[in-house]
């Protein structure tokens, strides 16, 4: 059964159909949980006893940030299964999720900056959180160039999947490593504000703009997928099937 | 099938690409002369000040190592891509990830090493004190090789495009940011006069990892480039 399942997943055509009729759910509830929120964290939390209502730039900042990690991991686990199992359908993953990986991450570093200039007195300082994330917007930018660098697609996802991969074990070393450099380069300058066990109110709606962001990035990396297996499978003959119905 | 061991196979490969490094001699000089040239840049635009050329140092050398690294790159599978030789190492009987080792420790013999020897000379350009001098030889033995094997993967990776150096520095130089940190921090602590095993040994983590790993990933991303 489950064997089936990921059989039928596999192949484009029953993929496209699937992912076509999942977009519209994701994108629903994306809209929900963004609004609710967006609500609960711009109107509803109380504002902090520090900051004031400036944090409320976190309700972006932080999904983002969370979200340009998680999309890595995912581009390197389905790096993984296509150089493995060379299925095809998860190279297309790979490709469709580079680009909204690189936009959450830059979301997360200028959110960051902005939060910066009130709270640290400046646009950007070599903090141990934003040097990781600025290099890891330097790793997906590097994924992007390579791809479009190689002619032939199939041979540029696992060019792809390799670099993600290198990428993934080196992530956590490069991210250390900048902890400790920071530690000696910069003691104490920043005032972070620690991590006051977060109130529920607060809490709540940082997560459901997590899920929210989530369901986004799923919307999105089925409509780009969608589109990368249309633009490959452009001689079959079901996508041509599907382009002369489309076009009566 | 091939009756020529693993080891022959190995230091044969070796011996053929130093042979081919020794006939162009004018281009193994040049990976120094940048080196030289980008460390004697610096105190040129930031002042002549010895008290912030000694603060840095360290750091400027080392920036210069990652970019003379970088620059050598792109020779090491480029000749043997373009004439053909890269197809026969992959259809050898042998395995791919050991022979791209030979390749990588000849391609570090030629650009790493003499970064290595003409370091002291840069130590005293840029008013490194002596006593710190030896611990940036340590950090640039260990260091280097890691530059050479991270960035094996890198021209792997681009070595069938025809415009890859760009892009060979943006996936590769992100991934030297860890060496880059501990080596200038091993030295600035020997500076001022502090043990410096605990970055040496980090060093020393990352030349072995990068030794065990990188050859695999550089074989995998050869047969994608061949492909």
């Amino acid at each position: 059964m489950i064997v089936r399942f990921f059989h039928q997943m596999g192949s484009p055509r029953y993929f496209y159909g699937v992912a076509g009729k999942l977009i519209p759910w994701f994108m629903v509830s994306f809209l929900i949980t963004l609004v609710l929120g967006l609500y609960y964290g711009l109107f509803v939390a109380p504002a902090d006893y520090q900051q004031g209502e400036s944090y409320r730039i976190m309700y972006i900042h932080v999904p983002a940030a969370w979200m340009s990690m998680f999309i890595y991991v995912v581009m390197a686990v389905s790096g993984l299964i296509s150089l493995v199992w060379r299925i095809k359908m998860t190279e297309v993953v790979v490709i469709s999720s580079a680009t909204v990986g690189a936009s959450f991450t830059f979301l997360a570093l200028a959110t960051g900056s902005l939060w910066g200039k009130p709270m640290w007195g400046s646009w950007w300082v070599w903090d141990a959180r934003l040097t990781s994330e600025l290099l890891l917007l330097f790793l997906y930018l590097g994924i992007i160039a390579l791809h479009s660098a190689i002619e032939d697609k199939r041979v540029a996802a696992r060019a792809v999947s390799i670099l993600a991969l290198v990428g993934v074990v080196n992530i956590p070393i490069i991210h250390y490593s900048v902890e400790w450099w920071n530690t000696l380069h910069q003691p104490a300058s920043i005032t972070k504000f620690g991590k006051p066990s977060m109130d529920m109110s607060m809490l709540v709606p940082l997560l459901t703009m997590a899920i929210s962001f989530k369901l986004y990035y799923g919307a999105v990396v089925l409509m780009r997928a969608r589109a990368e297996i249309v633009e490959r499978e452009r001689n079959a003959r079901w996508v041509q099937e599907l382009v002369q119905e489309e076009a009566k | 099938m091939s009756t020529l061991s693993l080891t022959s196979a190995f230091t044969l490969l070796l011996k053929r690409d130093m042979t081919l490094a020794y006939r162009r001699r004018s281009e193994l000089v040049n990976p120094l002369l940048f080196f030289v040239l980008v460390t004697a840049m610096f105190p040129l635009g930031i002042g002549n000040d010895p008290k912030l050329i000694e603060a840095v140092g360290p750091g400027v050398i080392w920036v210069a190592a990652l970019l003379a690294a970088l620059l050598s790159l792109d020779a090491m599978f480029r000749s043997d891509f373009e004439d053909g030789s890269l197809e026969q190492f992959m259809l050898s009987a042998h395995p791919v990830s050991i022979l791209v080792l030979a390749k990588i420790l000849a391609h570090w013999l030629v650009t790493g090493l003499p970064l290595f020897i003409a370091a002291p000379l840069l130590a005293v350009l840029l008013n490194i004190p002596g006593d710190a001098i030896p611990t940036l030889m340590l950090t640039l033995i260990l260091g280097t090789p890691v530059l050479s094997l991270i960035g094996s993967v890198g021209v792997a990776l681009t070595v069938g495009l025809r415009r890859g150096g760009v892009i060979l520095s943006l996936l590769v130089l992100p991934l030297y940011v860890p060496v880059l940190i501990f080596a200038t921090d091993a030295v600035k602590t020997a500076i001022v006069g502090i043990p410096t095993t605990a970055q040496l040994s980090i060093l020393s983590a990352m030349l072995v990892g990068s030794l065990v790993l990188a050859p695999l990933a550089t074989a995998a991303s050869l047969r994608i480039s061949l492909s």
